[in-house]
């Protein structure tokens, strides 16, 4: 198993490289393959999961054989421990399940679709596994240009072209960064594999190129992860990428830069940063808690369906963020239970959308007020589902990750921000709902109806129609294929199934224990020796986490039935003298996304600058 | 070791980012970003370099000979690599808007404005 392990990596590639050089012959045998395929890799990275698992140890395998020779690596690593497989287990399932939906979706994907698909899902793994910085950095890379081939996969429209461009500039800057933060590391310490570098850096102190070191790798990542202010090109990218891409995009993607700060941080700088935990604490849940709440305002304010779950991306990015961000085991074990439990009905909703289209022909909510009752009743069942999950009602969905995150930031004194992520995921839930709502129920009125409270300013340019879908599918046929369906129950039951058992939170725990660990990963690593793992506490479930769990449902459901009653109940609420400086910054707020790759870039600086200057500041 | 390949490393990185915070042309602005991708070139083989070192080719110098680092060169050769592709897909995106909406300016692509 060990030896085969690469694998999980070069098959997609190898597959991927068949369909490049081979004649298109059927579009059958396309689907075929690709869905065979995502599903090996889905059977093996389960395969190696359970492997894992039952070893109670990271396996760690070297590519070609170059083993480290007395406790120094030469050779390229992958390390399988329990989160990092778990994490490119759920790229492998996402991307299985893009390929299951997009068979009946599109009218004539080529086979160079087919072959992008599997690119990105190998370097997806690639990037989950690697136990080398510059390997990290080379799928990160791998990752991004398929990604933006992808997005520009529809390029005769000039939505996905400047979707695609707007996201490639944005993140081809933040690889810049990383590259950066690389060779200060490597000018340090002469190594490349994060086990070694943690080693060379651990005695040390946070002087200044370590600090810049840190500081470039977080700014890269975050602009990957879509973090407030680098998020500007998501809503872009996500809003006009191929559904089956936006699945795997939203569904797993994003947060990979956030496992890449967790990794970076756990593996390297835990030495030197030690000490000044207290302090960039707060740096990474300022960046974090307004991440969480800008993307949930703005998810409120979206009436393309596809840009409205890019907010809410951005927003679970946020609280993914804070969980990473308390720099604690609970903290790293509530970020991975929110990424899969959030990424799985992020997915599954994506999917539930994307039959939407797939039957009518439109993206836009407001276009498709009561059309969504021509799709079969089950897929708005499934929509709604997965909608409350995304609040986290008790034992559904979210709900054992923000359980672990209140604990985790009560533990370190940061109790306050469970406020945050509680507001962020009542508006997330409540923006989704409304969605559906609007489009499965025909609640609501329809054009004329505003989400927004306090009404657009006089004058102000009427809302563009952007109803770009039509061109991706084919058109409006009679019936929603049942594999759709499918597709999305399957991720939203799955997404809704991650909180129903609570000896998967101390699993978990144990895994996020390993993971924060830097000695034993070092040891394993380099030595190939087995240190023992630290207790973790098991956490019991209380009162305010139930608590918790019923108030953002209900609040969700309150504050979608309220935008969308009759008479305008919200727009009362709000007191007429705060309407005209409310209005202002919303449109202002909503005018920096402007569409244009230099403005994303002024601000991915100005968000650099920032965070680099906070950081340093951390570390005095 | 001079400061001198660092300096200039963070110059073409800033002077690249003001060009493409400044275009109004997509081929200008993906000219810019590779040159801002080509400040890393400079920093890592800046890092490598070693005074007086030999090329690091050990086919017929002595093993023990001082050398300038290979791995740096590795890295950058890579970095081309991945930096053509980027450049690659990005201008044929912009070939995409030449032929479909016959222009170049960004500002003109009437983007998804929500």
């Amino acid at each position: 198993m060990e030896k085969l392990a690469p694998l999980a990596v070069a098959g997609p590639f190898l597959i991927a490289a068949l369909f490049a050089i081979s004649m298109p012959l059927s579009r059958r045998r396309d689907d075929i393959v690709s869905i065979v395929t995502a599903s090996a890799g889905v059977v093996f990275v389960g395969a190696m999961l359970i492997d894992v698992l039952s070893r109670d140890v990271p396996v760690v395998t070297w590519v070609g054989g170059w083993q480290p020779r007395a406790g120094v690596a030469l050779g390229i690593s992958m390390a399988f421990d329990p989160l990092s497989t778990s994490l490119a287990l759920l790229a492998a399932v996402l991307v299985c399940a893009a390929f299951l939906f997009a068979w009946r979706y599109f009218e004539t994907p080529g086979p160079i679709f087919h072959a992008l698909m599997l690119v990105f899902g190998g370097a997806m793994a690639g990037f989950c596994l690697s136990g080398d910085l510059f390997n990290l950095f080379v799928f990160f890379e791998l990752m991004s240009v398929t990604a933006y081939a992808l997005t520009a996969y529809r390029s005769e429209e000039s939505g996905p072209l400047q979707g695609a461009l707007t996201f490639a500039v944005s993140n081809t800057v933040g690889a810049v960064f990383i590259l950066f933060g690389i060779a200060l590391l490597y000018a340090r310490t002469g190594a490349l594999n994060l086990a070694q570098i943690g080693v060379a850096l651990a005695h040390g102190h946070a002087d200044g190129l370590v600090v810049g070191a840190f500081a470039f790798l977080c700014i890269g990542f975050m602009v990957k992860a879509a973090v407030v202010p680098f998020h500007f090109w998501l809503a872009d990218a996500y809003a006009v990428a191929p559904t089956p891409a936006c699945v795997i995009f939203s569904g797993v993607m994003s947060d990979l830069g956030i496992y890449a700060i967790a990794r970076v941080y756990w593996t390297m700088f835990d030495g030197p940063f030690h000490a000044h935990l207290e302090t960039l604490r707060l740096v990474f849940l300022l960046f974090g808690g307004v991440t969480a709440l800008w993307g949930a305002v703005l998810c409120l304010a979206q009436h393309h369906l596809k840009r409205l779950l890019a907010f809410v991306t951005i927003s679970q990015i946020g609280m993914a963020l804070i969980g990473v961000g308390l720099f604690s085991t609970e903290g790293i074990a509530a970020a991975a239970l929110l990424i899969a439990a959030d990424g799985l009905l992020r997915a599954g909703l994506f999917v539930a959308i994307g039959a939407v289209i797939h039957r009518t022909g439109s993206v836009n909510e407001l276009r498709l007020y009561r059309l969504g009752r021509q799709v079969p009743r089950p897929l708005a069942a499934i929509f709604f589902a997965g909608a409350l999950g995304l609040a986290g009602p008790p034992f559904l969905g979210a709900f054992s990750g923000k359980r672990v995150l209140e604990h985790a930031a009560i533990d370190v004194g940061h109790g306050w921000i469970i406020v945050v992520f509680v507001v962020a995921a009542i508006l997330t839930a409540a923006a989704v709902l409304r969605a559906g709502g609007r489009v499965f129920l025909g609640w609501g009125e329809p054009a004329e109806d505003d989400p927004i409270p306090f009404g657009r300013p006089t004058g102000s340019e009427v809302e563009r129609d952007d109803d770009e879908a039509e061109a991706e599918t084919t058109g409006a046929p009679d019936t929603t294929p049942p594999v759709m369906i499918a597709t999305a129950g399957a991720l939203v039951a799955g997404g809704l199934a991650i909180s129903l058992f609570p000896a998967l939170v101390d699993k978990t725990l144990d895994a996020a224990a390993r993971f924060t660990d830097r000695a034993a990963y070092a040891a394993v690593v380099l030595h190939g020796a087995k240190l023992p793992l630290p207790d973790t506490p098991n956490l019991g479930v209380d009162a305010l986490a139930i608590l918790f769990g019923l108030l953002s449902v209900g609040g969700a459901v309150g504050i979608a039935l309220a935008v969308l009653s009759p008479r305008h109940r919200v727009r009362g609420l709000v007191p007429l003298r705060l309407r005209g400086p409310l209005r202002g910054t919303y449109w202002a707020v909503r005018r920096l996304h402007s569409g244009q790759a230099g403005d994303y870039v002024t601000w991915l600086s100005v968000g650099a600058a920032t965070f680099g200057v906070l950081l340093a500041a951390a570390t005095r | 070791m001079s400061f001198l390949p660092f300096a200039i490393a963070i110059w073409i990185f800033l002077v690249g980012l003001y060009g493409v915070v400044t275009s109004h042309h997509l081929v200008h602005l993906v000219i810019c970003l590779s040159v801002v991708q080509s400040s890393t070139y400079l920093l890592l083989l800046g890092i490598g370099y070693r005074t007086n070192g030999a090329a690091s080719i050990f086919v017929d110098i002595p093993p023990n000979t001082k050398a300038v680092d290979p791995v740096v060169k590795a890295l950058t050769l890579t970095d081309v690599v991945v930096g053509a592709a980027v450049t690659a897909l990005l201008l044929a995106l912009a070939v995409q808007a030449q032929k479909r909406f016959g222009t170049l300016d960004p500002d003109e692509l009437d983007p998804l404005r929500d």
